[in-house]
């Protein structure tokens, strides 16, 4: 009895799963957002999806879409796992993606050769493999508005000219503190070039995934080691955790620097001995822009959003709008080129090579000041632009620094032999041929 | 009625201890083949990539673990690890000899993941039990270490990670984002069908008996004249095989690229779970205990919203994910109190009662 009753379940579960897959109308574009709000990094996780998904569904309420075509929006639970994140892929690759945001470098490695073959552009924003930045390679990869490599090097370059002169960083110890992948380990090499040119010391603190929430020994050995500054790659739970450690132990939080992903809650979780604490930034906090406002109107009044009220503005969320940005700018783009309504993936993709949000645009879009301006092209699709430092005061971020460019002749050597490996690796890696559309 | 021993008369000894000794399970098993090849043909893109290549791959992970756990009885944790030996194996050899065809090293991977299994099951004559777990997760922290910081091992990819060059069989390629999910399923199963025939007849034959002699108890197998260290590394050495050619199916064939932390301990945890829900000790189980734990959260994603919205409910992706893991746990305790044997337990009970359906006795 068992059995049948089993039996019939199963039967019934495959033909629903068969008839569930919606169909979707032509006049429509399909944006899925690849998102984990479970799992150990969904405290960042979280932030990111309400932004993304937030944006996109304003235009949709404001704006009726893009250029008067709705975008469908599908979350992915993705968990951070690349298990699921490719799961997902497959899911969303027969309802015409225009593009897809794995928002995981280990999600983003995998799809990066599919890219080309499935004719689905790849947004991994100042993630996933800093070498697709090089269009001419990588023609279906973005990542936007900066490399990790730029992101150190500008770090390096701000603490530098505290001191007085990148010449002075000599003799001095540098603490990296990383999350032991692909993620973390990335600009090592270029920090070890730079160590060896300037002459300071490096002094690696691997955390690896499972050990993200206890830092402890990390934090005794720098507490040993004295380095004078410390540098982080961290993403999810760790960076909350480093944070309180490193405001235990005692070190001092003015010398304490990270690349972009520490959110307002990671800050706070140090408490008020956080005060001091800086990291890379390249657009703004807060919500007072049109676009924000008009956010606020037409999707968490409304009840659309998943997100609190006062999340909106922190800095992750606004990372999230500005991905979604993109997104928009994009398909926006495409629409011009091509004069068709409901573009495709290979649209997205010449629109996204054509990509120019300058002040003008961005006024235009309610983001005025939101951003520096962004300007991509078939070779370039990163911008390498530049980012400002932020500190956080104690309850929130403030702007510190003017924008801080990357070191482009250091970073640039890095990303051309890195590119080139990978091509070399890849035996059969394919020429591009898309080509390129002029300027607009 | 139609599932009948009546009449099926054995005049050799061959035929009465043929593993299939029915007619109905010769033909059921053909017609299973059958329909997985004509899947090939008849399923689109989603259900290949997604659910069939996966659960095959961890169908054999689960074979391999089954060996050690099911038949052996030595528990081990070492399952993601001993899968990432072969993937990194596979990856080396087949950068530094572009001209063998792959396939040949996909199979030659598993030795060296089954090399590096017996050296880690040498502590397994001494220890047992939830100890010899203990020592096979020193194996597993061990090579996961050694993936990351051993950068040989990804011929220095400044990403760490690794990824599936084009590879091509009869000029049709079966590895590489070029490569159709159709021919990378077909190379799948062909594999996972070759080494589960391999895997039934090491079980059922002699070795088995051994294996099993050791499991049921050690001290007696051991004054019946088993050698009990040759027969425990030779299970870790076999188990180890099937999660090396696994892990390199895994990477190349279905991901096509993966970072170090595919090999995780969660790996390891999924297989064994796999292992235990399937049934401990048997081959279909393995196969059984797959497609509980990963093909039941792929249908209850698709299930679920459907099931939802006609209630005028619409959930987002994050909940529906929470749902999966309750259902997913919940199930998995009841299958666990209705049948501890697990699922091939459960298949062997219905396939009694059908023998004798419907005159019960």
């Amino acid at each position: 009895m068992s059995f049948r009753t089993m039996s019939l379940g199963l039967a019934a579960a495959t033909m629903l799963a068969g008839t569930a897959l919606p169909a979707f109308a032509q006049d429509s574009i399909y944006v899925p957002l690849f998102t984990y709000r479970t799992g150990p990094f969904a405290g960042s996780g979280t932030f990111i999806a309400d932004g993304m998904h937030d944006y996109l569904e304003m235009l949709n309420q404001r704006d009726g879409g893009i250029g008067g075509v709705k975008l469908v929006l599908e979350e992915c639970e993705t968990g951070y796992d690349t298990k699921k994140g490719v799961e997902c892929y497959e899911a969303v690759k027969g309802k015409n993606p225009v593009i897809v945001n794995p928002w995981s470098t280990g999600i983003t490695l995998p799809l990066i050769p599919r890219a080309s073959v499935d004719k689905i552009p790849i947004l991994s924003m100042a993630y996933g493999l800093s070498a697709s930045a090089r269009g001419d390679i990588f023609p279906w990869v973005f990542n936007p508005p900066a490399t990790y490599w730029d992101g150190l090097s500008m770090i390096i370059k701000f603490i530098g000219e505290k001191e007085g002169g990148l010449d002075k960083l000599k003799g001095k110890k540098i603490g990296f503190i990383h999350l032991d992948a692909a993620f973390g380990k990335e600009p090592i090499p270029l920090l070890q070039d730079l160590a060896k040119d300037i002459g300071f010391e490096v002094a690696l603190y691997p955390v690896a995934a499972q050990d993200m929430q206890n830092q402890s020994s990390q934090w005794l050995s720098a507490r040993r080691d004295r380095p004078d500054y410390m540098i982080m790659w961290g993403w999810g739970s760790m960076n909350g955790a480093a944070v309180k450690e490193a405001v235990r132990s005692g070190y001092p939080m003015d010398k304490f620097y990270s690349v972009w992903w520490p959110s307002e809650d990671d800050a706070r979780s140090g408490g008020a001995g956080a005060k001091g604490f800086k990291e890379l930034n390249w657009h703004a906090v807060g919500a007072n822009f049109p676009a924000l406002q008009d956010i606020q109107k037409h999707v968490i009044d409304k009840g659309l959003s998943k997100a609190a009220k006062d999340k909106v503005g922190e800095v992750l969320y606004n990372r999230g709008v500005y991905n979604s940005l993109l997104i928009a700018e994009g398909i926006a783009q495409a629409q011009k080129l091509t004069g068709k309504k409901a573009v495709t993936g290979e649209d997205v993709r010449r629109g996204m090579e054509n990509i120019k949000l300058d002040a003008a645009r961005l006024k235009e879009l309610g983001l005025e000041g939101f951003t520096d301006q962004l300007v991509l092209s078939c070779n370039d699709h990163n911008g390498h632009r530049a980012a400002f430092m932020q500190e956080w005061d104690g309850s929130k971020w403030v702007k510190i620094s003017n924008p801080i460019e990357p070191m482009t002749d250091r970073v640039k050597s890095q990303l051309d032999g890195a590119a080139k490996d990978y091509a070399e690796k890849n035996a059969g890696w394919p020429k591009r041929t898309e080509t390129c559309d002029k300027a607009s | 009625m139609l599932y009948r021993e009546a009449g099926q008369f054995k005049t050799n000894y061959v035929a009465d201890s043929a593993i299939f000794p029915l007619r109905e399970d010769r033909i059921g098993l053909a017609v299973i083949i059958l329909a997985a090849y004509a899947l090939a043909f008849l399923g689109n893109s989603f259900v290949l990539q997604a659910v069939m290549i996966p659960f095959l791959v961890f169908s054999l992970a689960a074979i391999g673990l089954n060996i050690l756990t099911g038949y052996t009885g030595l528990l081990s944790l070492g399952t993601g690890a001993f899968m990432g030996v072969g993937a990194y194996a596979c990856y080396k050899l087949m950068t530094a000899f572009p001209g063998v065809n792959v396939i040949v090293w996909i199979f030659v991977s598993g030795f060296f993941s089954a090399a590096v299994g017996a050296l880690f099951g040498l502590p397994s004559l001494r220890i047992k039990g939830f100890y010899l777990a203990v020592a096979t997760l020193a194996a597993q922290f061990f090579l996961q270490w050694c993936f990351i910081r051993i950068p040989w091992l990804v011929n220095y990819n400044v990403s760490g990670a690794l990824d599936a060059p084009l590879r091509t069989l009869f000029g049709i390629p079966i590895m590489g984002p070029n490569a159709t999910p159709q021919t990378r399923y077909l190379l799948v199963l062909t594999i996972v069908i070759l080494l589960t025939w391999l895997a039934s007849n090491l079980v059922h034959g002699r070795i088995g008996r051994m294996w099993i002699a050791i499991r049921d108890m050690d001290l007696a197998a051991e004054l019946m004249g088993i050698r009990p260290l040759q027969t425990k590394l030779l299970a870790f050495a076999v188990s180890s095989y099937y999660c090396g050619v696994a892990g390199a199916l895994l990477v190349f064939l279905w991901y096509g690229g993966a970072e170090y932390d595919v090999f995780n301990i969660n790996q390891s945890f999924f297989i064994l779970f796999m292992v235990i829900i399937g049934g401990l000790g048997s081959l279909i189980g393995s196969f059984f205990g797959a497609a509980l734990i990963f093909i039941l959260p792929i249908v209850l994603g698709i299930v679920l919203p459907a099931a939802l919205s006609p209630f005028g409910l619409s959930v987002g992706a994050d909940v529906i994910e929470h749902l999966r893991f309750m259902i997913v746990g919940a199930l998995i305790i009841f299958f666990l109190i209705v049948e501890p044997h697990g699922l091939a337990r459960l298949w062997q009970i219905g396939k009694q009662k059908l023998l004798v359906w419907p005159f019960p006795y």
